[in-house]
């Protein structure tokens, strides 16, 4: 019934990076693959290191196709710890859900990884403690609580030699040198400044070392609640309106607390109301944006439609499709939060407003937010150095709690919430409705999201910047082996070789043309222009856009309010949002100035390479948007053999040896799975629906019709 | 959607570049309408009208009142294509040839032969003249066959595959009725097709049609091929439901992207308009066909009732999925001609060109949806299509417009009489005549090589680019960046081939002088940054 590779008992060992260590192991474990109901697989030996679960192939090592995009930290068969989402175990063709200690072994293991791989191991040629040792093993690893200590991240930075953490453009922002030049590029050093209060985390283990406040804020007040209510900086738009955020104070039951707080936060809108700060309008985001309870049930439903267990799974989801995706909600949570992104910019760009996002701790929808607003307003975020730059910024330094958001010590469930997923989805939008606006791929951003469970860069591993810093230090005295010497998951060189990092530049990014030296100062203003120019163009609508302004100031001036909220604000007609979104698209994209997503229903989008790649019914033989991606990197190559060639001839180079034109990458067709799955299909046999829909209940008196009705009985000759 | 339009609405195209040209072609056409006036007559007003004439019958025309008289001018050549004045250099009535399209799949050769028993649509008025039909079987038992299928139109050959030989061949249903009756001259010509690519297997017949509605055609007189009568086929329903279903999706599809765009519920509404899930069967129909006559070796049969909607669907998606001819401009032209125009889909009635009976129960889209169907197709394989997402709404647009006589009447012989050929300009002379605004920057030319779309809601897309295009909240980037920056890199290559040339000739040439010719290479550097 199962043509069975004969298993040899060659010994395969498991390839270990420093400081990981083998903990356990089965051998003759089989593995299926995932593509048909058939039980075709391979044996192999399953392992389980304090990094990952890993399965050994016997013949692997002849595998002779090299992927052209390979990971070089997790192979194909590989799964860190961090990534294993859930465990099934099968029974007698029932699954059931494992977690900790186990009564009875199963004869299959079901692995749902974070990154949506499915794996199947049948462990019933597997000795009996053998496989006792390994389904424990490995729940307990990858399933239990851990302390942080025991993160791989600790062993490896103690082991790996010479971990440098390798310069790249990358702005870390853990300096104080860093924020001021951020300040100054964004030409928000007049009214804002960059502060030591910090230092030593007097203020708050929550806030990073440094950061930015409004001049006029003084240390004092910074201090007073631990940096709660206190506007903090995110960035400047080009005519001076800023992005700020601010932590919320929680809800009090003593009323005079509340009062006084109340009372100090009065104080400090005051002031930063008050010329030369512009306008301030806040947006308390834990009331107008889903929460992360629904964020994380949306997220925890819609993951599901693509952990597939077999071709059957497949064809019967792919029935309803449409309303199951709708049901998980999670599209409809892009829209809000994009649609959220959007009014921001309209209050920066076109009412020259400040805007405060409030959440209570500030660090997750705020992130999500004011990293969109950025790379919506800001070209230098869509590059890969300022993107990552901005999720520096925004997100490691700012403080978003990435170990208990990923839930990667397994210390609580209800700390868990895909914020950053979240983002990235956001970010995935705009990436392929505007190609050439980024300089990275959406392939960057899939590897990104995966790089979330890889525990060997301390990037997605900490709480905040304090963490990493009581951490990084460590007790000398106790471990002998601090301070410890992190990765960051910037330097791609680590996963990638340059091959590979291919795949994450975009060869469409349209490069923001490079003003002279000598002109930057004159042509300041013509920049400024740029980047409005796709709302300003229509005089009718920036002449009563500033009036009405002026007028709103003017009121708001007499009564000494120049506070507004985003929610019922009386003032700002419910059209305006439509008016200025409409306006935009309108008008021809500029690559390089202000970006709106579109947010039409038609317009979101499964990110189908991250959540369809490793989906076998999904792949498209020889299609995809990779059959177009890799004809334009076929002729990139090819321009630049001919501009090195043109070079050689110029320089008078031995011209005799004329090499030819490099052969354009064998075309053997790519799967759209490509970069990601590497399952070669045998047939290529089309994959035909198994269960389709049939009945059309309400119309049922137009589906028994005849196409057209004449009586053929009477046409027999 | 489909619009009824007269000479005076359409002669406006919907084709933006040339509107220019065409609102002055319909300036010229409203001065040459003016009558003859005497001195001094002025005209009052004019009306489009039927005049009842006691004579010959109704005429259509227009009625022109002046100061002096009633002045009728028949307008009887109802549609724009027969005043349409248009030149082109390319003339898209000869595009298609049905016996070189014949020959170039091989045929006829010793198993198959060409008849021309239908040469004045004797045998069937649906039918084209031409036909191909297996060696072994007679005109005469063509005839017979004939008695035995819904009007008329036999199982004939649409497709050969060049290495199997299995074939596909197309028909209507057979005259079962509710007794059950059988044919042996159907029987044995069935048996006939199977044999001539010496498969021993079964022949596979796909009734395009749903199970029920296949046997509720009995009462009509119809129904299907039954196991007893056929021993040697066998028989599968492909659940594609009919031009009504169609139709009312259609109208769904249309309520929820105009004049909005359905916002909160986009997703579950797109859904219940059940648009993406027919044709995500008419797909796996298709590609059931192909499959067949690929790797299962195996001769196929196809039709639904009448052999014109579902079936044209099914043999041409099928014969583009294996035959990448089909794949280029002119292939689709030729496929198009073939299995659409010339085996009588009945454009006039689901159109429904000059009529203005709206309602009429005869429309439906199917035409349109086998277009959805390649544009999905197209969509998943981005490279493998010489023609681009333009050329296919152009077909469209033209497929209401009545510029071109392309889709006018509903089969060969009306075309014939009418003499479209002669009177009308063919859509694909506009085409042909513009061909790079038609072109694929991508196609790759994949000679023999079955292309098998994944009819997967996860990858069907509703065409926005068509259903919503007017809606301005919809716009999207034209021209496509990805494709502009495709072409720009062409250019650049080609201008760098160039010059790699001349410096070539200049540095075989001149042996000691350095080349001020051209600029230097590095100042073009800049250019292309390394994306590497």
């Amino acid at each position: 019934e199962i043509h069975i590779k004969e298993p040899t008992e060659k010994e395969v060992n498991p390839h270990l990076l420093p400081g990981e260590l083998l903990l356990c192991e089965a051998n003759m474990v089989y593995k299926y693959v995932q593509e048909d109901g058939s039980n075709r697989g391979t044996y192999g030996k399953l392992v389980c290191t304090n990094f990952k679960i890993a399965f050994l192939d016997d013949d692997s090592a002849s595998d002779d196709n090299e992927p052209q995009f390979k990971n070089k930290i997790i192979g194909e068969n590989d799964i860190t710890l961090q990534c294993v989402d859930q465990i099934y175990g099968v029974y007698d063709e029932k699954k059931k859900l494992l977690t900790g200690q186990l009564r009875k072994y199963p004869e299959k293991l079901i692995i749902y990884c974070k990154d949506l791989r499915v794996f199947h191991f049948c462990l019933r040629y597997t000795k009996e403690e053998e496989v006792k040792r390994i389904v424990s093993g490995i729940i307990h690893h990858s399933q239990t609580p851990k302390l942080l200590k025991r993160l791989f991240l600790f062993s490896y930075a103690s082991a790996a030699p010479n971990n440098t953490e390798g310069r790249n453009q990358t702005v870390m922002f853990d300096t104080l040198e860093a924020w001021r030049d951020e300040l100054e590029r964004t030409k928000g050093n007049v009214k804002y400044k960059a502060v030591t209060t910090n230092e030593c985390y007097r203020v708050s283990e929550k806030l990073p070392l440094y950061f930015v406040v409004p001049i006029c804020v003084s240390e004092e007040s910074v201090l007073k609640y631990e940096g709660r209510g206190i506007p903090i900086w995110c960035w400047s738009c080009h005519n001076g309106a800023a992005l700020l955020k601010m932590s919320a104070f929680p809800k009090e039951q003593d009323d005079s607390t509340s009062q006084t707080q109340k009372a100090f936060l009065d104080g400090i809108y005051k002031t930063i109301s008050k010329a030369p700060y512009e306008l301030l309008k806040t947006d308390d985001l834990s009331s107008s944006l889903p929460s992360l309870q629904d964020i994380q049930t949306a997220y925890t439903r819609f993951k599901q439609l693509f952990l597939i267990d077999n071709s059957t799974d497949f064809w019967a989801t792919d029935v309803k499709w449409f309303s199951l995706l709708e049901s998980t909600n999670w599209l409809e949570i892009i829209r809000r939060v994009l649609k959220k992104a959007i009014e921001v910019a309209e209050c920066l760009e076109r009412h020259h407003t400040n805007v405060l996002l409030i959440e209570e701790s500030a660090t997750d929808l705020c992130c999500v937010i004011s990293t969109l607003v950025q790379v919506m307003m800001d070209s230098y975020s869509r590059t890969k150095s300022g993107f990552q730059s901005l999720i520096q910024k925004e997100w490691v330094i700012g403080g978003h709690p990435f170990l208990d958001r990923c839930n990667h010590l397994h210390k609580s469930d209800k700390e868990e919430a895909p914020v950053f997923l979240l983002l990235l989805n956001c970010v995935w939008q705009l990436v392929q409705q505007y190609p050439p606006a980024f300089e990275f791929t959406e392939t960057y951003l899939t590897v990104l999201s995966d790089s979330l469970y890889v525990p060997i860069f301390s990037t997605f591993f900490f709480n905040s910047q304090h963490q990493k810093d009581t951490n990084t230090s460590g007790e000398s005295l106790k471990t002998q082996s601090g301070p410890f010497r992190f990765l960051t998951v910037w330097d791609w060189s680590v996963q990638f070789d340059p091959k590979a990092q291919a795949f994450l530049n975009n060869p469409l990014y349209a490069e923001k043309p490079k003003p002279d030296k000598s002109q930057r100062k004159t042509t300041r203003f013509k920049h400024q222009r740029q980047l409005s120019l796709p709302l300003t163009a229509t005089k009718s609508t920036t002449k009563r856009g500033f009036f009405r302004e002026e007028t709103d100031h003017f009121i708001k001036n007499i009564l000494g309010k120049r506070i507004s909220k985003f929610i019922n604000s009386s003032d700002e007609p419910p059209n305006s949002f439509r008016e200025f979104y409409d306006s935009w698209h309108s008008k021809p994209v500029d690559y390089h100035g202000l970006l709106l997503p579109r947010i039409d229903g038609p317009e979101i989008r499964v990110w189908a390479q991250r959540y369809l790649r490793w989906i076998p019914e999904a792949q498209l033989h020889g299609g995809g948007t990779i059959a177009t991606a890799a004809k334009i990197l076929d002729l990139m190559e090819e321009v630049q053999s001919l501009q090195v060639k043109m070079d050689e001839e110029h320089s008078q180079a031995i011209s005799g040896d004329v090499r030819s034109v490099p052969l354009l990458r064998n075309s053997a067709r790519l799967s759209s799975l490509f970069p990601f799955a590497l399952l070669q299909r045998q047939s290529i046999k089309p994959a035909l629906p198994t269960s389709t829909w049939k009945d059309l209940e309400d119309e049922d008196d137009l589906v028994k019709r005849d196409d057209e009705f004449v009586d053929l009985t009477g046409d027999m000759p | 959607m489909a619009s009824s339009s007269t000479p005076k609405y359409n002669s406006n195209s919907l084709e933006s570049s040339s509107s220019k040209r065409t609102l002055k072609d319909g300036t010229n056409w409203e001065q040459n309408e003016e009558i003859p006036r005497l001195p001094g007559e002025t005209r009052v007003t004019d009306k489009d009208v039927i005049y009842m004439c006691p004579f010959n019958g109704p005429v259509k025309g227009r009625v022109y009142i002046t100061n002096y008289r009633l002045y009728l001018r028949s307008v009887e050549n109802l549609f724009f294509a027969f005043a349409n004045e248009e030149k082109f250099s390319e003339n898209g009535w000869m595009v298609y040839n049905p016996m070189s399209e014949y020959r170039r799949q091989g045929l006829p050769n010793e198993r198959w032969r060409v008849t021309f028993i239908n040469e004045h649509y004797g045998l069937c008025d649906t039918y084209p003249s031409l036909l191909v039909v297996p060696y072994n079987a007679t005109d005469d038992d063509l005839k017979k066959v004939a008695a035995f299928r819904s009007r008329n139109r036999i199982p004939v050959l649409s497709w050969i595959h060049p290495e199997t030989q299995a074939v596909i061949m197309r028909c209507s249903q057979p005259l079962v009725g509710m007794s059950g009756k059988r044919n042996k001259d159907d029987e044995r010509y069935l048996d006939i097709i199977r044999e001539a690519n010496g498969q021993i297997s079964k022949l596979t017949i796909y009734d395009a049609r749903p199970n029920v509605n296949a046997v509720a055609n009995k009462a009509t007189g119809g129904g299907y091929e039954g196991e007893d009568a056929y021993p040697n086929a066998e028989l599968f329903f492909l659940d594609i439901h009919n031009i009504h279903v169609m139709r009312e999706s259609l109208k769904k599809l249309k309520d929820i992207v105009y004049p909005n765009v359905e916002e909160s519920h986009w997703l579950s509404s797109l859904e219940s308009t059940h648009w993406l899930e027919h044709i995500k069967l008419v797909l796996t129909g298709a590609i059931q066909v192909a499959d067949k006559v690929s790797s299962g070796r195996s001769s196929v049969l196809v039709h639904c009732s009448d052999g014109w909607d579902r079936t044209a669907q099914l043999t041409s998606l099928a014969m583009l999925m294996l035959d990448s001819y089909y794949r280029t401009i002119e292939g689709f032209e030729v496929l198009v001609q073939k299995e659409w125009i010339s085996f009588g889909h009945k454009f006039a009635s689901r159109i429904g060109h000059g009529d203005k009976n709206h309602a009429d129960a005869d429309r439906s889209p199917i035409f349109l949806q086998f277009i959805d169907c390649v544009w999905q197709m197209s969509k998943q394989f981005p490279t493998a299509f010489e023609f681009n997402e333009q050329f296919l709404i152009t077909i469209l647009d033209h497929l209401y417009s009545c510029r071109f006589g392309t889709f006018l009447y509903n089969s060969e012989s009306l075309r014939e009489k009418e003499k479209v050929t002669e009177k009308t300009l063919s859509l694909w002379s506009l085409v042909n005549s513009e061909k790079s605004k038609y072109t694929n920057p991508f196609y790759t030319k994949e000679l023999n090589r079955a292309l098998y779309p994944v009819a997967s809601m996860r990858h069907l897309e509703l065409w926005v680019n068509y259903y919503i295009r007017w809606n301005p909240r919809i716009r999207q980037q034209q021209p496509n960046p990805v494709e502009q920056r495709y072409m720009e890199l062409l250019a650049l290559r080609d201008d760098y081939m160039r010059r790699l040339e001349e410096l070539q000739i200049t540095n075989n040439s001149k042996i000691s002088n350095s080349s001020a010719s051209s600029a230097s290479p590095s100042q073009m550097m800049s250019q292309v940054q390394t994306h590497f």
